[in-house]
């Protein structure tokens, strides 16, 4: 039964049945067809960006190299409780796979594992295996103990028995500063080893710094745009423009060749007798907020510009005629109006400036580096690639809450740039 | 908007205050942009003012024929290549989804939405370690074709947004008008819907064209040598040792920094005028 057959029952409804399925099915094909448009960017995306992002965070949570270089140990490590030494099957396995892989070279990929559990794990198995006793020698612990006294601490039987499921929460824990200890509980890192939470909690500072300083320089200006008569806030809207369009390496290089100690920034200071000896303004904390505010300021400008425009100047004149101050009026009437401007810039410019990763590489000091900066790091130069994984899904994690904010707030729609 | 007779001294300060902060801000904002290009034409190796005179030489170790300059030219050459050859993808995948996406509602609309615009967001870092473990498996990393997939992907967001905000304001009446006068959904595209999007379009191509551009973070981790871009030259040349050439080739991205900004405004008024005639 359709919808055209209940409304007219008593007409000949035979031919109303089939005209109306037929603009069902053609409505159908309709969406079908717009539909088919979109796959061929959908697969697109899907094999050039969605599937090797999804396949490089995998290895955030992924714990491969035991299993697949030392099956028989991991086997017998999994039916080990994990309590007081290890029993002497164990031991025997681990001398036979260690054996194995040192043969099949695959021994170094372990090692390189498990020294991100404990550091000196590497040099510790590869010193064993250059003097591997035969496994089927009598008291192996022992032996091993000899070639090194560290086989006598559960912790490094531990390591391996927590490295061997297919899934390791590890790599993640190290990004807040976290390991298991000898027993599988959670617990702090030592302090000369700990890093990646004071780096998380720099980025989200210097992102809310940033965004700060946007928007108490940003909104005046915008206000300016929005209140200025066309012709003089076209001309203003180009030069705002310009600093936008202008690729983000030309603007940080500039910044690199002004803010130097024999830069312009610096002649033009000491000239002006503002100070006496060059400061030190980049290759610290102060040269990548400069950056920074120039090359973001725009995206804080644009949609508190773009809310002000909508708002009718009448309210402000119908504030004033009730005998309301100028400053009144502007906090009462006009400011309120325009928060979803300032939060829509807000959350633009934090969630742009989490990934950022040139300007401070360029113009910070080593304490400024952001997480995106230790992401690169770990891929390209330690080559860790789970330990890069986690920090980008820990930087994922990040930018997808405030982006959520921001869909909330204005709308994936909205995203427009400058439209 | 000027101050009005009655305005009060308080008014005043507010009144050249804000004008006073703002012009200061877009001195902050242009300044450095415009002080660096006359620094290319020193002749001396310093980036100071005064400047003893003037010279071309530093252009001449881009164009010339050095082997620094051959490396230079390739870079260039580069850039041109994989910019052009991503926007023109990046234009036409991103623009038939735009169409889709506006054509006709289907489930997970919005869904779809937020992916197609989702290499906007994710940020650049993990996008490229991402494909440079992608490629390293089937053998990428080192080619053009890789950079040029990545920017593609890299441009797709700018044109789908430009796209469909030029498709919110589109009648789909006109197509309805063309199909009743016998063309066919190709012939209809041609002749009317392209004509009057095309400013989207285009200005989602300048994106698109600017967005791989600029790009480096991505090419410092698929490129080889051979591939690099002049971004990625001139990161190399800052990394050692900021030499005027730097400052040289910077200023020519910030003359074409220019003319993409310029089109754009051109696109943009053309598009309103559109918008006007459509309209009425």
């Amino acid at each position: 039964m359709t919808a055209v057959d209940q409304t007219y029952p008593h007409h000949g409804s035979e031919g109303r049945v089939a005209l109306a399925d037929q603009l069902r099915r053609a409505e159908r094909s309709r969406k079908i067809r717009a539909f088919g448009l979109t796959v061929p960017l959908i697969l697109f995306l899907l094999i050039t960006f969605a599937i090797p992002i999804a396949q490089v965070l995998f290895q955030g949570v992924k714990n491969g190299e035991m299993t697949q270089i030392m099956p028989g140990l991991t086997e017998e490590l999994e039916t080990w409780d994990g309590q007081g030494m290890p029993p002497e099957r164990v031991v025997e396995s681990f001398v036979r796979d260690v054996a194995a892989a040192s043969e099949n070279q695959t021994l170094a990929r372990v090692a390189k594992r498990l020294n991100f559990s404990i550091s000196g794990y590497r040099s510790l198995l590869l010193k064993t295996a250059r003097r591997l006793p035969s496994p089927d020698q009598s008291d192996l612990l022992q032996a091993l103990v000899e070639i090194d006294t560290r086989w006598s601490e559960r912790r490094y039987w531990t390591a391996m028995k927590q490295a061997s499921p297919r899934f390791t929460l590890e790599y993640l824990l190290t990004t807040v500063d976290r390991q298991f200890d000898a027993d599988g509980e959670i617990v702090r890192k030592p302090p000369e080893t700990s890093l990646y939470l004071t780096v998380l909690m720099r980025t989200l500072w210097i992102s809310m710094s940033v965004t700060l300083i946007c928007v108490i320089i940003g909104y005046p200006m915008a206000y300016l745009l929005a209140t200025l008569p066309a012709k003089y806030s076209n001309i203003l809207l180009l030069l705002l423009l310009l600093p936008f369009w202008t690729s983000l390496l030309v603007r940080t290089t500039a910044w690199l060749v002004l803010l130097q100690n024999q830069g312009v920034v610096n002649d033009a200071g000491i000239w002006l007798g503002l100070w006496e000896e060059p400061l030190q303004l980049i290759r610290n904390r102060l040269g990548v907020y400069i950056a920074m505010v120039h090359i973001l300021l725009p995206f804080m400008v644009l949609p508190i510009y773009s809310v002000m425009k909508g708002i009718s100047p009448f309210h402000l004149k119908a504030a004033a005629s009730l005998g309301a101050r100028p400053v009144r009026s502007f906090l009462k009437v006009y400011a309120p109006q325009t928060i979803a401007g300032v939060g829509a810039g807000s959350l633009l410019v934090f969630i742009i400036t989490l990934g950022f990763y040139i300007t401070p590489a360029l113009v910070g000091g080593p304490g400024d580096q952001m997480l995106s900066y230790f992401i690169a790091f770990s891929a390209n130069s330690t080559v860790n690639w789970g330990l890069a994984a986690a920090l980008s899904l820990m930087l994922m994690l990040c930018v997808g809450v405030f982006f959520a904010f921001y869909s909330r707030l204005v709308g994936v729609r909205s995203l427009g740039t400058g439209s | 908007m000027t101050l009005p007779p009655y305005a009060t001294a308080g008014d005043r300060i507010w009144f050249y205050g804000l004008r006073i902060f703002c012009g200061l801000t877009f001195f902050f904002l242009v300044a450095p942009i415009l002080v660096i290009i006359p620094l290319s034409f020193n002749q001396d190796p310093f980036f100071t003012y005064p400047m003893e005179g003037y010279s071309l030489r530093w252009y001449a170790e881009i164009f010339g024929d050095g082997p620094l300059s051959l490396l230079w030219q390739r870079s260039m050459v580069n850039s041109v290549v994989i910019a052009i050859c991503s926007t023109v993808l990046a234009t036409a995948l991103g623009t038939l989804a735009a169409l889709g996406l506006n054509r006709a509602d289907f489930p997970f609309k919005n869904a779809i939405y937020a992916f197609l615009i989702s290499p906007m967001i994710v940020p650049i870092v993990v996008t490229a370690i991402g494909m440079f473990y992608f490629y390293a498996q089937i053998g990428l990393i080192g080619s053009l074709a890789g950079i040029i997939l990545a920017h593609t992907a890299i441009g797709v967001p700018f044109v789908v947004i430009t796209v469909s905000a030029a498709l919110a304001g589109f009648d789909e009446n006109l197509v309805r008008a063309g199909s009743i006068m016998g063309a066919g959904p190709m012939r209809v595209f041609r002749k009317v819907t392209l004509p009057i999007i095309f400013p989207g379009v285009a200005s989602g191509g300048l994106f698109a064209f600017a967005a791989s551009w600029d790009e480096i973070v991505i090419v410092l981790f698929l490129a080889n040598a051979e591939q690099h871009t002049s971004p990625r030259r001139m990161w190399s040349g800052i990394r050692e040792h900021i030499s005027p050439t730097i400052i040289a080739a910077a200023t020519l991205l910030i003359l074409l920094s220019i003319v993409l900004m310029l089109t754009m405004e051109w696109l943009r008024r053309r598009s309103d005028r559109m918008r006007g005639i459509t309209q009425t």
